[in-house]
């Protein structure tokens, strides 16, 4: 492998970022438009040609693909653990590699026309590459501390572009909730990388992922109560994966981080951030298969499936369009994790592994795709609320049919790419799990409803009388949007299984009939209803809100789950717990300092006058205390 | 020696000279007044040398050979002192301690 071009990947989105970072106030903004799709498209073509190189010409040995290594050592703690710094080359990093630059190179073009006329336009484009070059660097890492650093650095980015309207409060504190509620999260996934380095003596991932290797297969010899250390660490690890994905019931940042530009919204709460959880799953899969029999990996799959059936169905109520997303984009990464929580190791049986990585590559590109359909849709209306949409297929033809493709993508309709990787996770589900199954296809039709919902709520229902008419978006916008197209029609028919499985080894993977048929049948009643209550104008769903009442209520609240953690956080936490506190240490220990301090200046205020500077001042006082001392010895000091 | 007048008288006369020029040293505001009484302190220092010299140890001379030591340097310092004010003088019209006092800042 070339490992000076594939370090080069994310350090020339380093080099844009620093270079628009520092000279942004001298930078015109024609000009960093440029530049930032201009860093972005190289780091996209060395991609390519890595994925080339590694999956047709020399990644393979003996039919399963290797792990290349090249690493430095970084933190040299003692002589047997050492924090490493370099890049990993295996199948799921280069998949990765190929999805955040296809991605982030769309998102870049389409950012050109997106934010033109913004002042902060050549700062968006410095934070587009920083989060560019954190993600390329988080799928590289070697080790649990180098994914970690990146780990973070992505939270950094994606706290920087939700917060990019700084002066709307509301884009604010969803930066602040988003930023703290992940990095609660990785409060876990770093215990969980003290205990795994503590006892396992290392953190490099070919070490602790090879199945014949120590660290799994002593698994067993240290346990805290009832399970190994190794699955409290893997528990903890994916904590942390659980919040960066947004997995229930650390999902309540995703909604809120809709605030963010949508082309920002598309590329990381989208396509690459926030799998950044599936993909440490992923990671370290062996780890989760073997220890303990699985036991972290079933925790994997229950809230996988939970996340995605509880995000489905508040997508069905929401109203603004982002948020509709939004919540698809947790489901759908619900799916991918229930996915791998299913998937076996070797050969078939890693067919859940494949899926979801799979299903992770189709979806960032429909999940884009229809993030910046949305964006182009908000661009034309000015508005993110369905109320203030309809009729829009007459103005935005472009839009109209790449949104409908995603949309179909997305409902699991074939030939397009949805369909192929959702298959493979139903049939991975029902070859292991009969409920986890039923709960997929479920979420399935719930997928194609809600998604037709926004559909013919945006471009077909009623015909709303716009106060500007409503246009095309320009071609730089409409470009990123018949590429993702594109991709998303053909991505399905790529044999995924050949390239990225669980062992390495790559198997035939077929079509499974009658699995295939009930989920396109599902996501055809979904269509179907959907039809029904949103293609013309009617009362339908209304009718249907009054009969579900109280339901539909808890629902559209997002059951009431910020209005929980708001109690918990602020009414128990901060007004019980953290005022009394902050009131003693106020009164107490800052009381007595301050105490001291007031009474030192005081006491200088008082006696400040001695010190007058008046030499006469002083020659009195020497004099006196001569004086003094003078009788002293003559009539009180006799002996 | 001096009959009919003992040590002690002298020595009297000599503290009252020397604290009548440390109240002027400490109470005075005239720079000058001050150089005077300063040289009242002195004084009151070499008559209690030559006093001392003539009534305790008749034979010896060092305490008057120290009076003309303290004589001559009262006079260098006097004139010395008297420079300064004068160059004061012309800088800020005026030799008042009050107005050399931000001299210290």
């Amino acid at each position: 492998m070339n490992f000076v071009n594939i370090i080069l990947i994310p350090l020339v989105p380093l080099a844009v970022f620093l270079l628009l970072g520092i000279f942004n106030q001298k930078i015109k903004p024609s000009v960093s438009g440029y530049i930032g799709v201009a860093g972005l498209l190289v780091s996209t073509l060395l991609s390519l040609n890595t994925a080339y190189q590694y999956f047709f010409v020399n990644g393979k040995a003996d039919g399963v693909y290797q792990t290349f290594v090249e690493k430095t050592v970084w933190m040299n703690f003692t002589d047997t653990l050492a924090i490493d710094m370099g890049v990993q080359i295996d199948p799921i990093s280069v998949m990765m590699l190929l999805v955040v630059s296809i991605v982030s190179l769309m998102v870049h073009i389409y950012s050109r026309g997106y934010m033109k006329g913004d002042d902060g336009y050549t700062k968006f484009f410095a934070f587009l590459s920083l989060f560019s070059f954190s993600m390329y660097g988080l799928v590289l890492a070697t080790n649990l501390f180098q994914i970690y650093i990146f780990w973070e650095l992505v939270g950094v980015s994606s706290y920087l572009l939700i917060g990019y309207y700084y002066t709307k409060p509301s884009a604010v504190s969803a930066a602040k909730k988003a930023f703290i509620v992940t990095r609660f999260a990785d409060l876990g996934f770093l215990i969980g990388i003290l205990i795994m380095g503590f006892y396992t003596g290392t953190y490099d991932f070919e070490t602790l992922n090879n199945p014949e290797g120590s660290a799994i297969l002593n698994w067993a010899s240290t346990s805290f109560m009832g399970l190994s250390v190794l699955t409290w660490a893997l528990i903890l690890i994916f904590i942390g994966g659980a919040g960066k994905s947004a997995m229930f019931p650390l999902h309540i940042w995703l909604p809120d981080a809709m605030e963010g530009p949508t082309p920002v919204s598309a590329l990381i709460h989208a396509a690459t951030m926030v799998v950044a959880g599936v993909f440490l799953v992923a990671r370290l899969f062996p780890m989760f298969y073997f220890v303990e029999e699985g036991f972290a990996l079933n925790i994997v799959a229950y809230v996988g499936a939970f996340s995605s059936l509880f995000a489905a169905i508040i997508a069905i109520t929401q109203t603004d369009i982002k948020r509709v997303l939004a919540f698809s984009t947790m489901s759908q990464l619900g799916y991918m994790m229930l996915a791998l929580g299913v998937s076996g190791y070797e050969g078939h049986e890693g067919l859940g592994y494949m899926a979801s990585m799979f299903h992770l590559f189709t979806h960032a590109m429909f999940k884009a795709l229809l993030f910046l359909c949305a964006g182009s849709v908000i661009h034309a209306v000015h508005s993110n609320y369905l109320k203030d949409m309809g009729g829009l297929r007459k103005y935005m033809p472009i839009t109209n049919i790449t949104f409908l493709i995603a949309a179909l993508a997305i409902a699991g309709v074939p030939p397009f790419a949805g369909f192929f990787s959702k298959d493979e996770i139903l049939v991975a589900a029902f070859e292991h799990n009969k409920l986890i199954y039923f709960v997929g296809v479920f979420v399935a039709g719930l997928t194609a409803f809600y998604m037709f919902r926004i559909y013919f709520g945006i471009f077909w229902g009623k015909d709303t009388k716009y106060e500007h008419k409503p246009h095309e978006s320009p071609i730089s916008m409409t470009f990123p949007l018949l590429f993702l197209a594109l991709l998303s029609i053909i991505g399905g028919f790529i044999p995924f299984s050949e390239f990225v499985t669980a062992d390495k080894a790559g198997f035939e993977a077929h079509l499974n009939y009658p699995l295939a048929a009930i989920a396109v049948g599902v996501g055809l009643i979904g269509i179907a209803l959907a039809w029904i209550f949103y293609k013309k104008e009617n009362d339908l769903a209304n009718k249907m809100v009054n009969f579900f009442g109280p339901v539909y209520q808890w629902t559209s609240d997002k059951f009431y789950f910020d209005e929980i953690y708001l109690f918990i956080t602020k009414k128990i936490l901060f007004d019980r717990v953290s005022a009394p506190i902050a009131k003693f240490d106020k009164k107490y220990v800052d009381g007595t300092m301050v105490g001291i301090g007031n009474k030192t200046v005081l006491t200088s205020e008082k006696i400040k006058g001695m010190q007058s500077g008046k030499v006469q001042d002083y020659a009195f006082a020497f004099i006196a205390g001569v004086v003094i001392i003078a009788l002293v010895f003559i009539y009180l000091w006799t002996d | 020696m001096i009959p009919e007048i003992s040590i002690y008288e002298i020595l009297t006369v000599t503290s009252i000279l020397f604290f009548i020029g440390v109240y002027g040293f400490i109470t005075r505001k005239n720079l000058i007044s001050i150089l005077i009484s300063v040289e009242l302190i002195l004084n009151a220092s070499v008559i209690n040398f030559v006093v001392i010299n003539k009534y305790l140890y008749p034979d010896m001379l060092q305490g008057v050979v120290f009076s003309l030591f303290i004589i001559a340097v009262a006079a260098a310092e006097t004139a010395l002192a008297v420079s300064i004010i004068i160059g004061l003088y012309r800088q800020i019209s005026s030799v008042e301690v009050k107005d050399v006092e931000t001299m210290k800042h």
